[in-house]
């Protein structure tokens, strides 16, 4: 029973789609050109992923499905000309199987060439073990780049804004109150990210006062985001009344 | 008798003309002075400046070369100066490499050079990219630079006779960096000296993460209800270390599942790290005896793009329904349709992330969330392994070190002695 309606739903909701963009070509509102049939694709696929709000649907089911695939296309695009053909494919397959190539091959390229064939020996049991040579590698690589980045990124850049006078002659009283806020919800957090130590008494308060920091900063960064996504969505519903049904001018 | 008539000589008297100088000349020569510096401030009459050096630029990669001269009094915003380059020493310097206006590009732009002197708005300072200026696509080893300096205002040009000349080599260690390098030493001096210390006196104490314990609530549950349990990874690669922190506590998590018999799936954005978490879960079934268990198709690439990824997992939710949801890495804009979705279908949710515009989302829609830096205590937590129990031990004294600076330096920054602060320049 609850599947019929859901059935019936889909057919009219769809059904509906379709008299609308009928209506709309013959009013003139969107022209019968590849343009106007893009808007329609756009509408269909916006509606489609928005019908998920109600439940899930063969409407979401196949915008979902399109989804993934187009964007697995597009990446395989995006990897061939992007990185395998400029990084790859033209210093070194060219000039290797070409005798009009300008240039001569670079052969240091057949160090990661290599490494990402290893990846593809996943499908190999015999040789499977080759690919840990690689994870390793890029591992080791990211682990190594990270150190000191995130010591630049998390101490260095965080601890020299934090050693800032608290008088000096040239603050006013709120600067210098400012200050020790500031000075105190940076030891409370740091306190609060203590593991081994029991966050009993002095500590205990301090850790306490840090999630309150914390807490605040989230609800901040909370309100500014959702007012972010707000605009998203307002752009959207702009796309489906403007450039689709032609309400908004 | 005749009159004698004395006549008055036409010149004026010695003394007379004494002071008539004495009057005179200072007018004239202030006359003079003002002129002098009138004319300086036009462009008719141009004033090079005294000194123009070159030199390699210190902790670079060798792709570039400094020069600095001395300021001139006719520096002006419609004056400039203009930098003439040459790989010959009596080349004829057509070629233009710098052109900056006379009141700007002072040595107090690179303190990192010349420090905080008083001296340093005297003197001008441009850094020249060689191979940028000859449009060359490889850098020319050991070439020597030769460089004139012009001063030009209007159409009057006034090129230096003096030819400064460097090469440009690149240098092994960057010292901007040296405070960088000696807080990694100190911490893993730290970190090597806990992990000796947690090997020998293994019981160290962790304080409660109600995030971690309620992983084997969640588990606990999916077992019960036969559902499977979800991991969904954020969206970086392997060279993060959040998603390394998430890949170790997927192992933990796989390891609990296989001693529950309970079903677990993987869900990937990115190749290698969907192939590190087959490893992973693969050795975590094999820890607990039970490699037949694992199911290579139960850790599987979803989307390679960020939204195509949360359609393709919220449908994943909704269809199958897991008990348990976990997410754990680097999350973006996507966190909170993910976490919504999973609220929705009524599973228990896990996220752990260090992503700081994120967290308040998973906060408010998860019913466990590990902040920041519990994600990476997250598997010494779940282990209890030495090594890593050594290593937060190490973290949590750097912690404290960190604290004790932040303090002193503040205090000392207050009485204006600053070499604390002068010790964490970041570059």
């Amino acid at each position: 029973m609850r599947r019929d309606t859901n059935f019936f739903i889909l057919i009219g909701t769809v059904g509906l789609f379709v008299l609308a963009n009928i209506i709309l070509m013959a009013f003139g509102k969107l022209p019968f050109s590849s343009d106007g049939f893009g808007i329609i694709l756009g509408a269909g696929i916006t509606l489609a992923i928005y019908s998920f709000l109600y439940q899930d649907n063969p409407a979401f089911k196949i915008a979902e499905n399109l989804y993934v695939g187009v964007s697995l296309g597009y990446t395989i695009i995006i990897t061939w000309f992007n990185f395998l053909k400029p990084d790859l494919y033209e210093p070194l397959i060219v000039p290797l199987f070409s005798s009009a190539a300008e240039k001569s091959p670079q052969y240091a390229l057949l160090c990661p060439s290599l490494l990402g064939l290893f990846m593809l020996l996943r499908f190999s049991r015999k040789l499977s073990w080759l690919s840990r040579w690689t994870f390793a590698f890029v591992v080791g690589l990211g682990a190594g780049i990270s150190i000191p980045r995130v010591i630049s990124a998390f101490i260095l850049q965080q601890i020299k804004p934090s050693l800032h006078p608290v008088f000096s002659g040239g603050e006013t009283f709120l600067s210098s109150i400012n200050t020790l806020i500031i000075l105190l919800g940076v030891i409370s957090v740091l306190i609060y990210f203590i593991f081994s130590v029991e966050h009993k008494g002095a500590i205990g308060k301090m850790s306490k006062i840090g999630i309150w920091f914390l807490m605040i900063s989230f609800g901040a960064s909370f309100g500014y985001t959702v007012m972010g996504r707000l605009s998203l969505l307002i752009g959207r519903i702009q796309f489906l009344l403007k450039d689709w049904l032609g309400i908004l001018q | 008798m005749r009159e004698r008539v004395v006549t008055m000589p036409f010149y004026p008297s010695k003394r007379t003309f004494v002071r008539q100088i004495c009057l005179v000349a200072p007018v004239v020569f202030l006359a003079v002075i003002f002129h002098t510096i009138a004319l300086a401030q036009t462009s008719s009459f141009l004033m090079p400046p005294a000194e123009f050096q070159a030199f390699d630029t210190p902790n670079d990669a060798g792709d570039s070369i400094s020069l600095t001269w001395s300021t001139s009094p006719n520096d002006a915003p419609d004056v400039f100066y203009v930098v003439y380059i040459d790989k010959e020493k009596d080349g004829a310097f057509t070629v233009e490499a710098a052109r900056i206006p006379s009141n700007s590009g002072y040595r107090t732009g690179v303190p990192e050079i010349y420090g905080y002197k008083k001296g340093n708005s005297n003197y001008h300072y441009v850094q020249i990219f060689p191979q940028k200026v000859f449009h060359s696509e490889t850098s020319e080893r050991n070439q020597t630079y030769y460089f004139k300096l012009a001063i030009l205002a209007d159409s009057t040009q006034i090129m230096l006779s003096t030819v400064a000349s460097a090469t440009a080599k690149g240098n092994w260690i960057d010292t901007k960096k040296i405070n960088n390098f000696v807080i990694m030493v100190i911490l893993c001096a730290i970190i090597l000296h806990f992990i000796v210390h947690a090997r020998r006196s293994p019981n160290m104490f962790l304080r409660k993460i109600a995030g971690l314990d309620a992983v084997d609530e969640a588990l606990g549950r999916a077992t019960e209800m036969g559902k499977p349990v979800l991991f969904v990874h954020g969206l970086t690669g392997m060279g993060s270390i959040s998603t390394i922190a998430a890949t170790s506590i997927l192992g933990r998590i796989a390891r609990k599942i296989a001693d529950y018999d309970a079903n677990l799936k993987v869900v990937n954005n990115d190749p290698i790290v969907m192939s590190v978490s087959q490893e992973v879960v693969k050795e975590s079934y094999l820890e607990a005896g039970r490699p037949d268990a694992y199911n290579p198709d139960n850790v599987f690439l979803v989307a390679s793009e960020q939204f195509p990824y949360v359609a393709a997992v919220g449908g994943i939710m909704t269809r199958e329904k897991p008990a348990a949801n976990f997410f754990v890495g680097y999350f973006y804009a996507e966190a909170l349709i993910l976490a919504e979705t999973g609220a929705s279908t009524g599973a228990i949710q896990i996220a752990g992330t260090d992503a700081y515009t994120q967290l308040p989302f998973f906060i408010t829609t998860c019913d466990y969330t590990l902040i920041g830096e519990e994600l990476y205590a997250a598997s010494a937590y779940l282990s209890r392994e030495p090594m890593l129990m050594g290593t937060l031990r190490a973290q949590d004294v750097g912690k404290g070190v960190l604290i004790i600076i932040l303090i002193l330096g503040t205090i000392l920054a207050s009485f204006g002695l600053e070499f604390i602060t002068s010790l964490f320049v970041a570059v």
